[in-house]
């Protein structure tokens, strides 16, 4: 499952992620790396970005990079 | 001795150089680059010491131009000393960042910042086991409240002055041995890293340095890739991804070791986002702020500007007539300069101040991330990201301050997209165009259309500038910091520095502009100018006579309907103008060419290609749009 299949509020592993090496490096760049946790905290309407915790970093993400990360349930 | 302030956004470093700055904190470029770093003079211990902010990042990767910019400097003499500002309540995160300084083997000190913040959420810090762990000082500071930066830059200049230089990290046994083999080959190798820390680059690929070593010595290269090859055989992952792994095992394990959770109380301030970032609520805060922004910054300048442009008027009457009249080349030149100096003090800064000292304090707050969070998607249909809507909003007070707030945009794209839209948006002068001309002699109902229609325009162009420039940028990652009350000596010191840029840079070159234009005047050159200009005014079917206006409009948008005046023979613009033509020379003013100041600010941001393309484009749809309401209008009237 990838992160835009997460609900609220659920905590779940990144596992990993494809994609450019711009994004990989961003991601990486927060935290947000293969075996971290994460929990999602909102989405913004309308297809907007979504909000995730990040080891108490709170991190807007476009749903267009979040389809790419690979994520499992804890 | 030089001092460098470095750590991750958002972990408090400004305000701690705000603290300790004094206000002739100078600003400069990282040598061919546009990476800006702050520098200024403090007091330690009865020395003078020189300290720097560097811009904030997250990581040291070398691909990053701006961090290898960092990197570069902090490995060169320039720096005696790196304070390494850590949020003490992010603290795991931040310390990703401490490993990576510990590699390049450079006199460091830990400042702990933002405690308040840590005790707040339940994050209690062993300080002396940190001090252990890394052998390097550790100083736990509150920075917004003053605490701790004393013993911090006391411990800076004494690790500084005896050069100590901290202990390398140590990692896993496969990368040791790695690293092993190739420092040895390095050893001759020149470079601004040690031998150490550049056979870790190499590991991790990067392409700069591994270009820059092979030059030297071509024949590491095969080693370099069996090392890669075999480590990544055996961990079964790419080598910058095991670097990055064994940089992070270390940090997380630093902060598991000195972090002790305890309880965490829930305040107002994390409930905050849940009002702001609502699907329904958070719009309408976004409305109700930008708006309170606007009208405040809008309200103050014009107290400001209406009593000094009266100051400067009569001023000029009086200077005029102590040198002949007005009509001697002297006298041209006078109004010129005043004109540069008045357009400067009494049209720019009385709303410049105010929307610097409001950009910082909504930056400060952390809200400007929030905007980009709630925009994303409604500025992603015309080609766009979130925060590319700030621009827009204060273009309608002035551009100046509209171009300058790009700043905020990370991408280049993303910055000429937004600066050339917001030239666009119409500026309180232009508003005195619309309403003076359309509202007054033909209804505010067409004003508004007149608004209505630009708006238009502006979603159509940024369209068409999104399908010619394509997004490269992959989407929006972007940290949403926890909210703060903002220090108010930082906020007057980051608009203060701002405003100085603009005085120092922008507003001698707008005295000369308008010396020239008044040269010009002296010259008689109207009828030169109105031909210059009769190409539009015939296609709009103007009279000619609007070249002058036009050209003059380019210097302060409100001539372009005073000198309208002059020119045509009459204030009474109904007589001398027909209703389509009122129209139509309302629409061209709202769209041509930016004026002076905006120029000179957009050729400061985006240099000299961007804003000659940004002129030419918006002649084109200035005349295009100008068509198109004649063409409308005429149904009409």
């Amino acid at each position: 499952m990838n992160l835009l299949d997460v609900p609220i509020n659920q905590s779940v592993r990144i596992v990993t992620y494809s994609g450019g090496k711009g994004v990989s490096f961003k991601l990486r760049q927060l935290g947000l790396c293969p075996g971290k946790e994460v929990k999602i905290l909102r989405y913004a309407p309308m297809g907007g970005p979504l909000m995730v915790d990040a080891g108490g970093r709170s991190v807007a993400i476009g749903r267009g990079i979040a389809a790419r990360v690979q994520v499992e349930v804890i | 001795m030089r001092i460098g302030l470095i750590g991750q956004p958002n972990c408090g470093k400004s305000t701690l150089f705000n603290q300790v700055a004094g206000y002739k904190a100078e600003t400069g470029n990282f040598s061919g680059t546009t990476v800006t770093f702050i520098e200024s003079q403090v007091r330690v211990l009865g020395s003078v010491v020189d300290v720097v902010d560097l811009p904030g990042t997250y990581t040291l990767a070398g691909t990053n131009p701006a961090e290898r910019e960092v990197i570069k400097y902090l490995t060169s003499n320039a720096v005696d000393v790196v304070i390494n500002v850590l949020d003490a309540s992010h603290l795991s995160l931040g310390l990703a960042m401490t490993v990576e300084l510990l590699e390049l083997e450079i006199p460091i000190v830990i400042a702990l910042n933002m405690m308040d913040e840590a005790d707040r959420i339940g994050i209690h810090i062993d300080v002396e086991m940190l001090k252990n762990m890394f052998d390097v000082p550790v100083i736990p500071m509150i920075a917004s409240k003053g605490r701790g930066i004393q013993p911090c830059f006391v411990q800076a200049v004494q690790v500084g002055q005896r050069n100590q230089k901290p202990k390398p990290p140590s990692y896993s046994h496969d990368i040791e041995s790695s690293l092993t083999l190739l420092e040895r080959e390095l050893e001759a190798v020149e470079s601004y890293l040690n031998p150490r820390a550049l056979a870790i680059k190499l590991l991790e690929g990067d392409q700069s340095l591994i270009d820059q070593v092979l030059s030297q010595k071509p024949e590491i290269l095969k080693d370099l890739r069996s090392i890669q090859d075999e480590l990544t055989h055996s961990r079964g992952k790419t080598t910058d991804w095991i670097i990055n792994e064994e940089r992070t095992k270390l940090s997380d394990q630093v902060a598991q070791q000195v972090i002790r959770q305890g309880k965490r109380n829930i305040t107002f301030r994390d409930k905050l986002d849940d009002i702001l970032l609502h699907p329904i609520i958070g719009y309408i805060g976004l409305i109700i702020i930008l708006y309170l922004f606007f009208q405040g910054v809008y309200t103050f300048g014009g107290w400001i500007e209406a009593p000094l442009m009266d100051f400067f008027a009569q001023f000029e009457v009086w200077l005029v007539s102590r040198f002949g009249g007005g009509e001697g080349i002297l006298s041209q030149i006078l109004i010129g300069v005043i004109q540069g100096i008045s357009g400067g003090v009494a049209i720019v800064l009385p709303y410049l101040v105010p929307f610097l000292v409001g950009l910082g304090i909504l930056e400060d707050v952390g809200y400007l991330p929030r905007i980009a969070f709630l925009m994303d998607s409604l500025m992603h249909k015309i080609g766009l990201h979130g925060k590319s809507i700030v621009p827009f909003i204060l273009g309608f007070g002035c551009n100046v301050p509209a171009i300058m707030s790009t700043r905020i945009l990370e991408d280049k794209r993303e910055r000429f997209i937004s600066a050339a839209l917001s030239t666009l948006v119409p500026c309180a002068a232009r508003l005195s165009v619309v309403f003076g001309l359309v509202a007054f002699y033909l209804g505010p109902g067409l004003a508004l259309a007149i608004y209505l229609f630009n708006l238009f325009v502006i979603a159509l162009t940024a369209k068409i500038l999104s399908k010619i420039v394509p997004d490269t940028s992959p989407g929006l990652i972007l940290e949403m910091p926890v909210y703060r009350v903002p220090t108010l000596r930082t906020v007057f010191s980051k608009a203060w520095w701002r405003i100085r840029e603009f005085i120092v840079e922008a507003w001698p070159l707008l005295i000369v502009g308008s010396v020239v234009l008044a040269i010009l005047n002296y010259l008689n050159v109207a009828i030169f100018l109105n031909t210059l200009v009769r190409p539009f005014s015939w296609v709009l079917g103007l009279p000619h006579e609007v070249g002058v206006p036009l050209i003059f409009g380019v210097l302060r948008k409100e001539l372009s309907l005073v000198m309208l005046g002059q020119a045509l023979g009459s204030m009474e613009f109904s007589t001398v103008l027909t209703p389509v033509q009122m129209i139509t020379y309302a629409v061209f003013v709202v769209f041509y060419i930016p004026c002076l100041a905006t120029m000179i600010v957009i050729r400061k941001e985006l240099g000299g290609k961007a804003m000659w393309l940004i002129v030419a484009m918006t002649t084109v749809i200035a005349t295009i749009a100008g068509l198109f309401a004649r063409g409308l209008a005429e149904l009409f009237f």
